[in-house]
């Protein structure tokens, strides 16, 4: 296939993949900004309040980079899931099996549009954020780094859980209980240094830890962890997992009989 | 000439072990019209499955127009169409999106693929519906719009499987004028049915495939040289009680109480009029009965299950 060939696959699949999340916006775009609404006024307004200084910064402050981070990540898996699962449930993957796109344009149409998702979501709940905390941004590049390798990744995540899945109830597994309950103790709500010492241990091998902190060294300058880190791990995920996912498609894992 | 679809020594074994293809060498010259026949199972779907990379070989060599599908898959699926059985499209997404979006996967640019979907959806009279989500289509509806996401990157090879299946008798006459003229126009087209009289209308060249093994592969014309007799219909001026006694030739009455002889070959018709003349029976039109196919079609698929039985293969 040319070049140009492949730009226009690729674009193709990105603009459905927009226009089906744009299309059930209610079900896609409108939950987690409600969801995120009810987060900063309950914990950060109400119950906040009676918290206090949290590395510095007051409650509101120190859990919005991490509820923005929770928002991109579950985004970006649900799209990617969804989407590719329902494609194989209807065989309409078939469309683009027959044709001659290469696999990695098709991973990297899905992973753009989930990630399509998933910025439009941390848009709308940094915006929604403002109207709660003032947010200065301390170091720019990493803010941008973080949150686009982030939802790379759990773009990448939810293809390979939606070509292992074989039922609905698949693709609802890994992210209700390993996404969320890994997002929660990832350090979104609360710094590990309030941890005893063998719960710090336990926190530092939970992935999400080191991305919710590099984003909110990013936002605030403080960090549990080293944000550089941080970003190397990202990357290195995100090469393992694509190489998962085209090693998945080569051979036809659950699309191709 | 160039082969459209050269396919030798194709194996398929399935997880289960299940051996769906034993082993077929199948070739489609270029502009034919070509029937793969077969019963439920005998392989007809995953050969096609294979070629339209659907369903991964285990052992043997595709080529599409020369391009082989282990070295150049690209431009083997540049070169192919395909009308899968079962609707296989997003129901929610409008037509129009539908065969767009199909050829942008193609890198057709959208100002382009917009104007040969107007062109295929126009021909294939969904134009009307463009903007309807595909699944308040009917059934004939929704395998028109396959056929027309199937040509809308204009393939060379158009591979239908069981395009017909549940659509009634008008429209499945319409879809064998429009198949007809793709074919007229340079598109060589392969499929697979269930209407035998689908594929005695419409091919030129037909395989007979059952337990993953290519029984004949042949012309239809040959084919049907095989018949050891034919069978006319005739019309009678007067309703007929029951089928008359004609020495020599078999008579019965069909559902619709028209007379139906058959004929060995090489026998004159001649005796036939003359004993009709004898009993009064006048006879106002004639015609061959369609589906010869159907009748050599189930004495093969019979001999070869006895076959296999013999050889011990599965069913």
């Amino acid at each position: 296939m040319r070049t140009d060939a492949m730009l226009t696959a690729y674009k193709t699949i990105v603009t459905r993949e927009i226009r089906r999340f744009t299309r059930i916006w209610p079900q896609t775009l409108l939950p987690p900004a409600v969801t995120m609404t009810l987060y900063f006024i309950i914990f950060g307004n109400l119950i906040g309040s009676r918290i206090g200084v949290m590395d510095g910064f007051d409650y509101m402050s120190f859990i919005v980079p991490g509820l923005i981070m929770m928002a991109v990540i579950t985004s970006s898996y649900s799209n990617v899931v969804s989407s590719f699962f329902s494609m194989k449930f209807q065989r309409s993957i078939e469309e683009l099996l027959v044709s001659p796109v290469p696999n990695w344009i098709i991973l990297a149409g899905y992973v753009t549009g989930g990630m399509s998702r998933g910025l439009g979501i941390g848009l709308i709940v940094t915006l929604l954020s403002l109207g709660f905390t003032d947010l200065s941004i301390h170091h720019l590049p990493m803010v941008i780094l973080t949150v686009f390798l982030t939802s790379a990744l759990f773009s990448l995540g939810g293809f390979i859980n939606a070509m292992l899945a074989t039922k609905f109830d698949d693709i609802s597994i890994v992210p209700t209980f390993i996404l969320t309950p890994l997002t929660y103790l990832g350090g979104v709500f609360y710094s590990i240094d309030m941890l005893p010492g063998f719960w710090q241990g336990v926190s530092m091998i939970n992935p999400i830890l080191y991305m919710v902190n590099a984003f909110r060294y990013g936002i605030l300058g403080v960090s549990d962890v080293n944000p550089y880190i941080a970003l190397a791990m990202i990357v290195v995920f995100i090469t393992i997992l694509s190489a998962v996912s085209l090693r998945m498609l080569a051979r036809g894992k659950g699309i191709r009989h | 000439m160039t082969n459209a679809l050269e396919i030798e020594g194709l194996v398929k074994t399935y997880g289960d072990g299940f051996e769906a293809l034993k082993g077929i060498d199948l070739h489609v010259a270029e502009g034919d019209f070509f029937a793969l026949l077969g019963p439920n199972g005998a392989g007809k779907s995953t050969t096609l499955g294979i070629v339209c990379s659907l369903v991964n070989k285990s052992a043997g060599k595709v080529r599409v127009f020369g391009s082989d599908i282990d070295t150049h898959l690209s431009d083997a699926k540049l070169n192919l169409g395909v009308v899968p059985q079962e609707f296989n499209f997003n129901q929610f997404e409008k037509v129009f999106d539908i065969v767009t979006t199909q050829a942008g996967y193609y890198g057709i640019p959208l100002k382009k693929a917009s104007e040969s979907a107007e062109k295929y959806l126009r021909q294939l009279g969904l134009w009307d519906k463009r903007n309807t989500p595909a699944m308040m289509l009917s059934g004939g509806m929704k395998r028109r719009l396959m056929i027309a996401r199937a040509l809308v990157h204009e393939p060379k090879l158009l591979i239908l499987d069981e395009p017909t299946a549940g659509v009634d008798i008008e429209l499945r006459r319409s879809m064998w004028t429009f198949l007809e003229e793709m074919n007229r126009r340079g598109t060589t087209i392969i499929l697979t049915t269930h209407y035998l009289e689908e594929a005695e209308a419409l091919c030129r060249n037909i395989a007979i495939i059952d337990h993953g093994r290519i029984l004949r592969n042949t012309s239809k014309r040959e084919l049907l040289q095989q018949l050891s007799s034919e069978t006319f219909v005739l019309d009678t001026a007067e309703p007929l009680d029951k089928a008359p006694v004609l020495d020599g030739f078999f008579s019965h009455l069909d559902d619709e109480g028209a007379m139906v002889v058959d004929v060995q070959k090489g026998q004159s018709l001649n005796g036939m009029f003359i004993q009709l003349e004898k009993l009064g029976i006048r006879v106002v039109s004639m015609r061959t009965k369609a589906n010869r196919l159907e009748e050599l079609f189930i004495r093969m698929v019979e001999d070869n299950n006895t076959s296999a039985a013999s050889r011990g293969d599965a069913a």
